[in-house]
């Protein structure tokens, strides 16, 4: 097993492409579906890391588009692609429409080797996610859960609409739990009465206060829209957090040049 | 594999988005200009900006921002195509040629490869001959204007033949060597040399 896994450290391994098949599909919200396949070629991968998805038709077109997993390595076997329906996307839309339980799907991955969290990593940690921004960082909030690690772990997540929280359910589970791991929910675009959480887009003040108690040290990584990415990674810097501390992924339209 | 595996009920509706010469296998075109990098924008002010090139020349070479904008620029239209799948054509910019600055420098007949350093700590490494011949330029301005620091200004380098991570953002010099030493994602699972005809996105992938 060890030397496995140095192997595996060293020398990168060739990405060949496999079928997989679709074994679960879960409606998340009213636009995002997780898709559960099951991979003949199997292997672990680090939170944060993504999967190449490739459609072939009749004639031989393809298209491919990258999409984050959502589930720890520790579930063997298989993995969780979440995936927000794009109205204008070819892939997202073939997904959401089309693919049911039984269907195959062509894929290679685990890829990304740098927005990767590892239990042996440690902490604190600081996770921004605006949107579907959220699926890598699921990916660490559950690797860490599976580990029994005991990092503390602050998640910072920027949705439109309460209906619009993606994994609503599970966080609110893991954040009552008291693991050390607590959710803040920002709601941009309206709130259900009595709302305890924030109701803004992520800004200065609001960073310094999800941060605060974790000044200096903390590990971030920040997933989501461009501006929200610019805004909190430039936040964080401001802040006194070294750049080299704070990991980024981007997504979505940037709305302009 | 490719060609044996069919996607059931998959047609396809973006196929028209761009002439076949111009966009290569797997990617989108899109309109936008998707931002994409691994850590904070950079921020350094002009005033304290260089460009070096150094590694193996006979004399390296630094110039502050005032002394490289001085430099002879061309006005460049090219077609990029990033690894994430997006490609964006007919990109215009304003930047100084790689050939242009290597003429301050007697290059060392040893030397192959170069490495891009840049603001952040960001590096990635091309063959020499790759970034000659106009194949390559340091863009200082894209569709008229200051490029934006969330694109990699104030210059980054563009090479349009090899996927746009190799298109380092943030440039500040350049560092000639004998051999091939891997950047910051060539370590990290991407493929080292990254040409988008022949699909070369991730460690190992090749074609031919």
């Amino acid at each position: 097993m060890a030397t496995e896994l140095i192997k595996e450290e060293v020398l990168p391994r060739l990405l060949e492409w496999q079928i997989s098949t679709v074994v679960k599909v879960r409606q998340e919200t009213s636009s995002v579906k997780t898709f559960t396949l099951a991979l003949p070629h199997w292997t672990p991968h680090k939170a944060g890391q993504h999967y190449d998805v490739r459609l072939t038709a009749p004639d031989g077109y393809q298209a491919q588009r990258s999409y984050s997993i959502g589930s720890n390595p520790e579930q063997r076997g298989v993995v969780d692609l979440t995936v927000e329906r794009l109205e204008e996307g070819e892939v997202s839309t073939y997904l959401h429409d089309i693919l049911i339980v039984g269907d195959q799907v062509e894929l290679r991955g685990p890829i990304g080797g740098y927005f990767v969290w590892e239990a042996n990593q440690g902490g604190p940690l600081l996770l921004v996610a605006g949107g579907s921004g959220i699926v890598p960082l699921m990916a660490m909030i559950r690797h860490r859960k599976a580990t029994g690690s005991t990092v503390p772990a602050r998640l910072l997540y920027s949705s439109r609409k309460y209906e619009d929280i993606i994994y609503r359910e599970e966080l609110d589970h893991l954040h009552k739990e008291n693991t050390g791991l607590e959710v803040f929910h920002t709601l941009t675009r309206g709130q259900p009465e009595g709302w305890p959480g924030y109701s803004r887009r992520i800004d200065l003040k609001m960073l310094e206060e999800v941060a605060k108690p974790f000044r200096d040290n903390l590990k971030a990584y920040i997933c989501g829209p461009t501006a929200l990415v610019e805004g909190v990674a430039d936040g964080l810097v401001r802040l006194g957090i070294p750049a080299s501390q704070v990991r980024t992924e981007r997504f979505g339209p940037t709305g302009g040049s | 594999m490719r060609g044996t595996f069919l996607s059931r009920g998959f047609i396809g509706k973006h196929r028209q988005d761009g002439p076949p010469d111009r966009v290569p296998p797997g990617q989108y075109v899109t309109d936008d200009f998707p931002v994409l990098s691994a850590g904070p924008t950079p921020r350094t002010p002009l005033e304290r900006w260089s460009f070096e090139i150094n590694g193996l020349v006979r004399q390296p070479v630094r110039w502050s921002w005032a002394e490289f904008l001085r430099l002879p620029s061309q006005r460049y239209t090219v077609d990029i195509h990033c690894v994430t799948k997006w490609s964006k054509l007919n990109t215009v910019w304003e930047g100084i040629s790689i050939d242009t600055l290597l003429e301050s420098v007697e290059i060392d007949p040893n030397a192959h490869y170069v490495l891009a350093f840049c603001d952040g700590g960001y590096t990635t490494n091309i063959p020499l001959m790759e970034i000659v011949d106009g194949k390559a330029f340091i863009g200082y301005q894209y569709d008229g204007a200051p490029l934006a620091p969330e694109h990699g200004g104030p210059a980054r380098l563009v090479v349009p033949a090899l996927y746009f991570w190799k298109s380092a953002k943030w440039m500040r010099g350049l560092t000639l060597m004998e051999d091939d030493r891997s950047g910051f994602w060539e370590s990290l699972g991407y493929n080292n040399h990254g040409d988008p005809w022949k699909e070369e996105r991730y460690y190992g992938d090749r074609t031919d």
